[in-house]
């Protein structure tokens, strides 16, 4: 089933250049509401396309639109803060709790102690974080910890969307299976639009309402999972649903 | 007779002071850091503050060139000085005469006032043992004994009229080392050495059983001492200077240098000569220092301190600034930690030295010389931490929405402060350490001692200098480990040894 609302990111013959094109004429469009998954091999373009849309990166050719509007130019910081991140190895900052780390996009914003720490409560219940973690620094959590604590973070300041690279890469195959159900609770609970970077077709099945297959700077194949899956358009596309069997 | 020479100065002023009412001026008075120096130096002093001027002694300057320097940059009003020196080692002018020197020093707006009286040339001496088991009276007798052992002041080492000139002049075979010349005595007396350079009117050369060895074939030239001035010093000052022409001859200098073998026999020395030339000897408290032990102590060591905290200070902010602007582009951070780097191995004095022209001399130069000094170690582990911060959280933060000064406060810093840190606590000991030079410039501070203490050969006063300077040195490590402790969480700390 596709969404049919209006695109929550939107790519118009996107191209990106560093030394060479790593994206090229790409066309794009991901589903309001939901979830989808960017997967391919590393070095496929996809962690960029992902940077494309927080305005990390700019493109080189095309257009990307972010809710109908282009990436801003002027104040791209404020905007920022309307999208979440959450990366591999959950990019906690060591000198901060898990506390300060969860509430620093809310401190920015100039939240009261009192609302962060709703909040905050908030978030960690749905993914299970207790109270006794906030006060310890991330070397002092576990690996799945941390990576719930850095979601938290990403949701914070209840972002429209959600960009997520790789997060559950460097997490053991037990801890990750609990992750994925702490992960749909989370994003459920926030109705958040979520656009996944995997490489793990795998995941990328199990989390997602729509599924980007990407290979060599550009788009090999668009749809839902279960389309894709009835239907993959080439050898490299089986070839990844054969290593999610 | 203590009386009389109170008499006697109470006269001289009456008759210098009538014409120029305006003695209470400042007058400051230079002496580099030998003992000669520091007698005559005090002397002059005195002289002037016998004739009612605020007169002030800022003693043990860094060699020739930072009291000409200072002199002609106005930091300093009088040092006493030797023609050969200004013949030589300042304007190279050969078969100098009086006029010549004159002419010379005239650009400079500098002269000579009448000299001493006493000629302190340069000599070669060696132990007793050594002169008479060799057979060796003079100087051409040392080319046939190539294995004697030589050490000679750095100043003597480098000079054209020092041993490269001697060397030519009589065909020496021997290379010699350095040695500070104080020491050099003690290393001939331990067997150390066999010779050294000295000064005529040392007077160590009654102390140390040694043998001055003729100049044969005449190649010292002549070292008359002379009060050199700046031409607009007032004409009572210079009146009272005029004084001392033809008070002492090397009989009596060395005579006088024997006498003073510590800090208070200087002042003692000096006193007895300004009394001989009719001069207001004045107490017993050597002109600008402090008489009680932990008095000075406390002085010395407030003094450093605020030398090493006004360089340290804005140091550690300027290089912090500059890190935070310029660790983003990679060949700037390393230009930058280059140049600091750079000015790490100019040698402190001649740093000290390059700074007089354009800030005189005392605590300002000095300040800057420790700042430049300091530089270095905070900028280099502060542009290497930031530049390190994990790729990933920088990452987070861009994505996250953070300003660019938010990223800074936040993150880069945050994560940078253990080894900036650790930057700045090696600046603060090297600092210390550094901080004792500067009473070359006559900054003070604990540099002081150390300095008066090495001219003179005077264990206890470089003790005095130098266990202050280690204290100082290991209580800044404690107190940073205090301020690492504030700063930084426990697992990020560094772990100093």
């Amino acid at each position: 089933m596709e969404a049919q609302a209006a695109p929550a990111v939107t790519f118009r013959g996107v191209g990106k250049r560093f030394a060479e094109w790593v994206l090229r004429g790409v066309d794009l469009a991901l589903p309001a509401g939901r979830t989808s998954a960017l997967v391919g091999p590393s070095g496929c373009g996809k962690t960029t396309a992902l940077q494309l849309v927080n305005g990390v990166y700019r493109a080189d050719e095309g257009e990307v639109l972010v809710l109908g509007a282009p990436v801003p130019q002027t104040n791209v910081e404020a905007f920022r803060r309307g999208i979440g991140y959450a990366v591999q190895g959950a990019g906690l900052f060591p000198h901060l709790t898990v506390a300060q780390n969860a509430s620093l996009p809310a401190r920015l914003e100039g939240w009261s102690a009192a609302a962060m720490v709703e909040r905050r409560r908030e978030l960690f219940a749905v993914v299970g974080l207790g109270a006794e973690l906030d006060d310890r620094y991330p070397h002092q959590i576990s690996g799945g910890q941390q990576q719930r604590a850095s979601l938290c973070r990403a949701l914070m300041l209840r972002p429209r969307m959600l960009l997520l690279d790789e997060p559950f890469s460097a997490i053991d195959p037990i801890t990750r299976m609990d992750l994925y159900r702490q992960f749909e609770e989370l994003r459920d609970h926030e109705r958040v639009t979520t656009v996944l970077v995997t490489h793990d077709m795998r995941e990328a099945m199990r989390l997602a309402d729509h599924l980007v297959v990407m290979g060599d700077g550009g788009i090999v194949q668009a749809g839902a999972p279960d389309d894709v899956r009835a239907a993959p358009a080439t050898a490299f596309v089986r070839a990844l649903l054969a290593s999610a069997a | 007779m203590r009386g009389g020479a109170w008499l006697a100065a109470a006269f001289g002023c009456a008759v210098a002071a009538a014409p120029a009412a305006a003695n209470g001026d400042p007058v400051v008075v230079g002496s580099k850091n030998f003992r000669e120096s520091y007698i005559l130096g005090e002397a002059l002093t005195r002289l002037l503050r016998g004739e009612g001027f605020d007169a002030r002694h800022t003693q043990g300057l860094g060699g020739t060139k930072v009291c000409y320097d200072a002199l002609v940059a106005g930091a300093i009003d009088v040092y006493v000085e030797y023609t050969g020196t200004i013949a030589e080692g300042i304007k190279n002018i050969d078969n100098p005469t009086w006029a010549r020197l004159t002419v010379a020093l005239a650009p400079d707006g500098l002269e000579m006032l009448p000299s001493f009286g006493f000629n302190n040339t340069y000599a070669l001496a060696v132990s007793n043992a050594v002169a008479s088991e060799r057979g060796i009276a003079k100087i051409s007798d040392l080319a046939s004994h190539p294995d004697l052992r030589f050490a000679v002041s750095h100043e003597f080492l480098d000079r054209g009229d020092g041993w490269p000139g001697l060397r030519a002049k009589y065909g020496l075979p021997q290379s010699p080392d350095g040695i500070e010349h104080s020491l050099a005595y003690r290393a001939i007396a331990d067997g150390a050495i066999d010779g050294t350079d000295a000064y005529s009117t040392d007077g160590e050369l009654l102390r140390y059983p040694l043998t001055v060895l003729e100049d044969d074939l005449g190649y010292f030239p002549t070292y008359m001492a002379v009060p050199l001035v700046r031409v607009d010093l007032p004409p009572a000052a210079r009146a009272a200077l005029t004084r001392v022409a033809a008070t002492l001859d090397d009989e009596r200098m060395r005579a006088m240098n024997a006498a003073a073998p510590d800090d208070a026999a200087v002042v003692r020395v000096a006193q007895e000569y300004v009394a001989r030339i009719g001069g207001a000897p004045g107490d017993a408290v050597a002109a600008g220092a402090t008489p009680r032990l932990w008095a000075r102590l406390g002085a010395n060591t407030t003094r450093h301190l605020v030398l090493v905290l006004s360089a340290l200070a804005p140091a550690t902010i300027a290089a912090v600034l500059l890190a935070v602007f310029i660790f983003r582009v990679a060949w700037l951070a390393r230009g930058a930690v280059y140049v600091a780097g750079l000015l790490q191995t100019l040698p402190s004095i001649a740093l000290l030295a390059l700074l007089i022209p354009l800030f005189g001399i005392g605590t300002t130069p000095a300040v800057i010389a420790l700042f430049l000094y300091a530089l270095l170690p905070i900028l280099r582990n502060a542009v290497t931490a930031l530049a390190g911060v994990d790729p990933t959280l920088r990452r987070v933060a861009t994505a996250m929405g953070l300003k660019p000064t938010e990223e800074l406060r936040l993150v880069f810093v945050p994560l940078a402060m253990p080894a900036i840190l650790a930057g700045v606590r090696t600046a603060a000991v090297i600092t210390i350490g550094t901080a004792t030079l500067a009473a070359f410039i006559g900054a003070g501070g604990l540099g002081d001692p150390i300095v008066t203490g090495l001219s003179l050969n005077d264990t206890a006063l470089i003790l005095e200098g130098a266990i202050p300077a280690a204290l100082l040195a290991v209580a800044t490590e404690l107190v940073f480990e205090q301020v690492e402790r504030a700063l930084v969480p426990g697992h990020l700390r560094l772990h100093n040894v």
